[in-house]
């Protein structure tokens, strides 16, 4: 029985033999509003010019530290509502031409994805002058490394070379930002996508202390109320 | 309060009760179902689930019940209402996450009462009955799990419906036609969509009910069993005529009940409030991608319920390229427990009195459920496959088929090895 229970311990672990490709660990801080404000500003400049986030408000952004005004004024269009949500007028039919798939709606990104998944694929493309946008990225897809959408954000990160036998990128051309500004600058674009993919989560984790408290008080009197009733019973 | 006017009140309250008895049984179901319903006094652990299951049940139809106020059963709105109820519904991130949680808690309770069930022999002479209510309500339970699983709508929910209702149009003659009107059309659709949740929430929902009542009145009808797996209604006090070890259900057990409710919603609130997706156990992360019924994603794996029969399934061979050997022995696999009753042959209900020769069955029957569970959740090829002496086979494969042999052993050989199996002297009385 203990040989069969160890066996059991350890075949989860046998699991992990095919490894997938290598991700790297994305910094996400939900309690960090700066770096959420910061994050929240990138993804309106760059991503919501193709990707919606149909399921985001612009006013849920006052749960990161924005007042209505601020967001009125850098993150709307000027006939947009702050109770709108974060829609895109690119049409989905041109879209599917010009990239071969319509780009998808980024709301719950980081849920289906994983934060350490965005992390990696926003740092990890690569020029390929046989690929149609010219971009290559691993992280999209390990066997092919193919990808629809182009590094809309290579003025910023430069351009990257992939060895192809050790499966290392390197920067051959520098962009505006050094490497070190680009990873934080992706960072924390990964914490607002990790955010907006489920913005209760904060108060769920909050709340999470108080409704354990309260239990825990309702254990010691659920307890105490069966051992009184119970003193009799042998 | 003086005692006058209290005893006032009191009189007052029991006139209107007696109004109550004449036209309803109210006083004579109370004491029926508690404050004279007598359990034996010697519940341990194991006992808490039953009433858990109850408590599931009604979190899960409350629950649910205002998810639906919220949520539209179409396939272009489903997806986006489940978000909506997730960001824009007050409170409708803790409604959504109680449910799905309440999903899986579902089948934990489930799973250990049906074990507490197979140790103590509960399913023996006279609970036979109780036991196959018992099985309906497992099958009901697996149902309202599939037809929820699509609601909504993520690639996870389309793709699993997809394999699920295919399995059914591999039964000869009428499957085809079986699994059409599942669907409502040739493939998982918005009809699909539109009819599942009919059924998850009308429709097996009242079936459910029902089977717990009945499961409630066979119960009690017949007196529950115990850890030592005798009849306590054999001794009873000459005057009173109560079992000797028997004590009121109210208020010994429902005080004690409530001990384990604090205990279980301890466990579900660090679930609901700090793993609600539980590591992709209990929400998918496929499933936060709407369904696109053209993009198969490359590894469909059921919720962790259903891992050990879908793992039954794959480990059976098509046969004759039919793959319905694999579906009926998954059917199988799921039926086969309402057969324990007629099985067990042996002369003791409990584990307590049992030799070691059920013990290593039922140890073996535990260990190969774990195994298919766990081999269910990943594709065959996660161990790699044996060398070329074994014609090169999938490792995985390999060991679900042992698994599932020593499955299907524990139940076919049980008539045999419960009369051979030498058991210990039952107690007159039980023994805490």
């Amino acid at each position: 029985m203990k040989k069969l229970l160890l066996l059991l311990a350890i075949l989860p672990s046998l699991a992990f033999a095919n490894a997938e490709v290598h991700l790297d660990k994305a910094p996400i801080d939900a309690s960090n509003h700066e770096s959420l404000q910061r994050g929240a500003r990138t993804f309106v400049n760059y991503c919501l010019n193709c990707h919606s986030a149909n399921y985001m408000r612009y006013n849920r952004l006052l749960d990161i530290g924005l007042t209505e005004k601020q967001i009125a004024d850098n993150l709307l269009f000027a006939d947009g509502k702050v109770g709108d949500q974060m829609k895109v007028s690119i049409n989905k039919g041109d879209a599917k031409k010009w990239f071969g798939v319509a780009p998808p709606d980024l709301s719950v990104e980081v849920r289906a994805r994983g934060a350490d998944w965005v992390y990696s694929y926003m740092r990890g493309f690569y020029r390929d002058e046989s690929s149609a946008t010219g971009w290559g990225n691993c992280v999209f897809d390990p066997v092919s490394c193919k990808v629809s959408m182009p590094h809309v954000l290579y003025e910023l990160q430069g351009v990257q070379a992939m060895n192809h036998e050790t499966h290392e990128l390197t920067l051959t051309k520098p962009g505006r930002l050094s490497v070190s500004e680009y990873d934080s600058f992706i960072g924390d674009l990964t914490n607002y996508m990790a955010y907006m993919a489920e913005p209760a989560k904060q108060q769920r984790n909050h709340l999470g202390w108080f409704v354990l408290l309260f239990l825990g008080v309702l254990l010691v009197l659920t307890y105490k109320l069966k051992k009184a009733y119970w003193k009799d019973i042998h | 309060m003086t005692d006058t006017k209290k005893s006032a009140a009191a009189s007052k309250l029991d006139s209107a009760l007696a109004w109550v008895d004449d036209r309803f049984p109210l006083t004579s179901n109370v004491k029926a179902h508690l404050t004279e319903y007598y359990a034996p006094k010697n519940f341990n652990f194991w006992y808490f689930f039953g009433s858990l299951a109850m408590m599931v049940l009604v979190l899960q139809i409350l629950t649910g019940i205002f998810l639906t106020m919220h949520y539209k059963p179409d396939a272009d709105l489903a997806f986006g209402s489940v978000e909506y109820i997730m960001r824009d519904v007050p409170w409708g991130w803790l409604i959504r996450y109680m449910h799905s949680t309440g999903a899986s808690m579902f089948f934990v309770v489930v799973y250990l009462h049906m074990f507490r069930g197979i140790i103590y022999g509960s399913y023996r002479t006279p609970r036979e009955l109780l036991w196959l209510f018992g099985v309906g309500i497992f099958l009901c339970l697996m149902g309202e799990a599939f037809f929820g699983y699509l609601l909504p709508w993520g690639q996870m929910s389309y793709w699993g419906a997809q394999v699920i209702v295919n399995l059914f149009s591999a039964i000869p003659f009428i499957g085809p036609d079986v699994s059409e009107w599942l669907r409502g059309d040739y493939l998982v659709s918005d009809a699909t969509l539109n009819r599942f949740f009919a059924f998850h929430v009308i429709a097996l929902p009242f079936v459910l009910v029902g089977l717990v009542a009945a499961h409630l009145i066979a119960l009690h009808e017949v007196g529950s069993n115990n850890p030592d797996g005798i009849e306590i209604k054999k001794l009873k006090d000459k005057k009173t005529g109560i079992p000797l070890d028997g004590i009121a259900f109210h208020p010994y057990y429902t005080v004690k009940d409530m001990v384990g409710v604090a205990v279980f919603l301890i466990v579900f609130s660090v679930v609901i409030f700090f793993a609600p997706e539980m590591g992709g156990y209990f929400l998918e992360a496929n499933n936060f991608v709407p369904a696109n019924p053209l993009v198969t994603p490359a590894h469909i794996a059921p919720v962790w319920y259903f891992t050990p029969y879908y793992s039954v399934l794959r480990a059976v061979p098509p046969i004759l390229n039919s793959q319905f050997p694999g579906v009926a022995a998954m059917g199988l696999s799921v039926l086969v427990f309402a057969l324990l009753p007629w099985l067990d042959k042996s002369p003791v209900k409990s584990i307590r009195y049992r030799g070691t020769l059920y013990k290593k069955w039922l140890a073996a029957f535990v260990v190969s459920f774990l195994v298919l569970g766990y081999l269910g959740t990943e594709p065959s090829n996660i161990w790699g496959q044996f060398g070329g002496w074994l014609g090169n086979a999938e490792r995985a494969t390999v060991v679900a088929r042992i698994a599932t042999t020593v499955y299907f052993a524990f139940f076919v050989l049980m008539p045999w090895y419960t009369k051979k199996d030498k058991t210990l002297p039952v107690p007159e009385r039980v023994t805490g």
